[in-house]
């Protein structure tokens, strides 16, 4: 099995330069969980033969939550400091797994003058099985398996993402079930504008476990999501829940490689 | 005499409109300066498919069925609110009458049609409004917002019946020259009056009519009913970009341009007095955000639909825009009272919006999705909070070290930034 990764500047070492970059993010760098998604998703790309990299210890958070907590300046600084790698890599074109990042990048980057095409690793996904680079067993790891998908706010009501990962679910041989919440009136998992970086104001309960409530309407043996804060609200929210054993969060990238392993 | 009388109220009645419109517009314009006139084929595209053609209302059915069933009544039963302004100025009944002949009659009755839409939809909302649907309760909504709220629908059905009245009691004035579908189905009471009689009952009901519509035309800018009309430049001005945009704040980007410069000389900046980093007060918000708050009809989608309002934060999007709203007020008061320097000490956060208000939002752009007039309180909830991080290191804790941690690990945990390629190393 190939899995190599390169970094852009064993990349520029050599003289090359990938067609895509992968932004991995930081909680596809550090968190444990979302690491397993980073390497699914290196994977995919590896088996498609696309030719990427990552920036790996040059890569520095996005500055999105920063901005949503109203610090502008950290998150400035952190994105003029990324706008100048990736530029010095003439980087065109990233994919990303994360939808705060991709956010970030594809819409709040230009007014600082880092100008790329951005996409979500969804779209992506999307893409490679339409154009039949990536097969999908018939049968599989996930056949007559009941998924759901949780939309993440940034994906899908902040830039309008609701069907590329949908089309992803679709070519499994399982059956796709929408929560009541769903689409444009998806329930947000609550990590969102800085909330995962403290705790939640005083209330009745957490959001994520109401999420898990239209979860439970399902009974779901599989919670597809697309973004590593929503895979942390839900993960916890499972437990809670004491669901462990009947329900599992994995992202599109995971349930891709699967099916096929 | 009579026209005499009806020109003295039309002139008043306009005057008095005119004079609110003009303080509501400076009041808007106290805002921060922002320019919004790019990409205008789209906006008048934006404008006719939202508001004209009330795209988003219809998202729930119910609601969106009787809000049309008002609007169309509204828009097109002003064709004969004209008929009866002519009047005024000739000193005619039914001036168009005679113009049409037959084709009157038919179009009074589909008039008439739609003004028993509009009761019967007026009806369903004072129903729905007291029979206990939860969007209408909440904090905010206590004292006058519902007292409003209740004015409104109730004189919408007045002004209508004063048209059946008028209708009814010259159809049977007529002997049979004229036939009005809705108000025959209601005339047995013309029977019991001489004609004297509904003469005076048919002129009363058309300066009732009269003095009815000038009445709520003046209350309508003081209420959360003036969506009717804000709906229309709030749409159009709305953001066409992807709601996950926050906008770029351009004065921290020259201060962060000459951190990072290192030719930069940090002698040569300007004596001007820097403007204040985020909203304190409506003043420091975007004047866009000023005319959403005029916008608002206090219908409460977006507080129906928020994560953190419905696990029992004290978050509300629609009460975000209606303190702005209030505050703006008392502000423009505060101006017109003791002129433009005056300061009362108080501020829309603190005084109106508390801090644990705005830390709870997750940024979801749930509300902003709902709302049906393209309102965005996510955009007061960011200022306000970048007033209280850049200007008062006032946040939690937590983000203290989130921040820290970005600036020094390139993170917001506390891992190395060496490390953060690791991942793919013992990639098996």
């Amino acid at each position: 099995m190939t899995s190599s990764i390169t970094t852009m500047a064993e990349m520029a070492a050599k003289g090359e330069k990938p067609e895509i970059l992968f932004w991995v993010g930081c909680a596809g760098s550090f968190d444990e969980r979302a690491q397993r998604v980073s390497k699914a998703f290196a994977q995919i790309l590896n088996d498609c033969e696309i030719s990427f990299a990552i920036l790996g210890s040059e890569e520095a958070c996005t500055g999105d939550p920063a901005k949503r907590a109203g610090d502008e300046m950290t998150f400035q600084m952190q994105a003029m400091m990324n706008i100048q790698v990736l530029d010095a890599y003439e980087v065109k074109k990233i994919v990303t797994a994360c939808p705060h990042c991709f956010n970030t990048l594809k819409n709040e980057y230009p007014d600082l003058g880092g100008n790329y095409e951005v996409i979500h690793h969804s779209t992506l996904l999307q893409q490679l099985i339409n154009e039949g680079r990536i097969k999908l067993k018939d049968g599989g790891a996930f056949k007559g398996k009941k998924i759901t998908f949780h939309d993440s706010c940034y994906l899908g009501r902040a830039n309008g993402i609701y069907e590329a990962p949908r089309s992803v679910l679709e070519a499994l041989d399982a059956d796709l079930f929408e929560m009541k919440r769903a689409k444009k009136n998806g329930l947000c998992c609550g990590a969102g504008g800085a909330q995962m970086f403290k705790e939640a104001e005083h209330g009745t309960h957490e959001i994520n476990h109401e999420r898990m409530e239209d979860v439970m309407e399902i009974q779901p043996d599989v919670v597809a999501v697309a973004c590593p804060f929503c895979m942390t609200m839900l993960r916890d929210g499972v437990k809670q829940k004491e669901q462990e054993s009947k329900i599992e969060v994995l992202d599109l990238a995971e349930i891709v490689v699967r099916q096929n392993g | 005499m009579s026209i005499l009388a009806f020109i003295l109220v039309s002139a008043a009645a306009i005057y008095f409109f005119a004079k609110r419109i003009v303080s509501v517009r400076r009041n808007i314009f106290l805002g921060r300066e922002e320019t919004i006139n790019d990409r205008s084929s789209e906006r008048w595209a934006q404008m006719t498919r939202v508001a004209l053609g009330q795209s988003k209302m219809v998202v729930r059915p119910v609601a969106g069925f009787f809000h049309i069933l008002i609007y169309v009544g509204f828009v097109l039963i002003n064709a004969e609110v004209l008929e009866i302004f002519i009047d005024g100025f000739t000193n005619q009944h039914r001036i168009f009458a005679p113009f049409l002949g037959a084709f009157y009659d038919v179009l009074i009755s589909f008039f008439e049609l739609l003004a028993l839409g509009v009761i019967i939809a007026c009806i369903v909302f004072l129903a729905r409004r007291w029979g206990g649907l939860k969007r209408f309760k909440g904090l905010e909504m206590q004292g006058f917002p519902t007292r409003d709220a209740a004015i409104i629908l109730i004189v919408e059905i007045i002004l209508m019946k004063a048209l059946f009245i008028m209708d009814a009691a010259d159809m049977k004035l007529s002997n049979g020259e004229h036939f009005f579908l809705v108000s025959s189905w209601f005339s047995f009471w013309t029977e019991w009056f001489t004609p004297a009689q509904l003469e005076t009952i048919s002129h009363t009901a058309w300066w009732f009519h009269l003095v009815g519509i000038f009445a709520f035309l003046n209350y309508v800018p003081y209420s959360k009913h003036f969506h009717i009309f804000m709906a229309f430049p709030n749409t159009w001005y709305g953001s066409l970009d992807p709601a996950g945009k926050l906008n770029n704040m351009e004065s921290v980007k020259s201060e962060v341009k000459m951190m990072m410069d290192p030719n930069a000389n940090p002698y040569a900046a300007t004596d001007a007095p820097l403007a204040r980093l985020g909203a304190k007060d409506v003043q420091d918000l975007s004047w866009k955000s000023l005319m959403d708050a005029y916008t608002c009809t206090e219908c409460g989608r977006c507080t129906s639909v928020c994560p953190a309002n419905q696990t029992g934060k004290k978050l509300s999007p629609r009460k975000i825009m209606m303190d702005t709203r209030d505050r703006l007020e008392e502000v423009g008061k505060n101006i017109d009272q003791h002129g433009l320097e005056f300061q009362d000490g108080k501020s829309l956060l603190g005084d109106y919006i508390s801090i644990e208000e705005i830390r709870a939002c997750t940024t979801c752009n749930a509300c902003v999705e709902a709302c049906p007039v393209l309102i965005n309180p996510v955009n007061i909830i960011v200022d306000l909070r970048r007033y209280l991080t850049l200007e008062e290191s006032n946040i939690p804790a937590e983000w203290g070290m989130m921040n820290t941690n970005i600036q020094n690990n390139g993170a917001p945990w506390k891992f190395p930034a060496t490390d953060r390629g690791n991942w793919a190393q013992n990639n098996g």
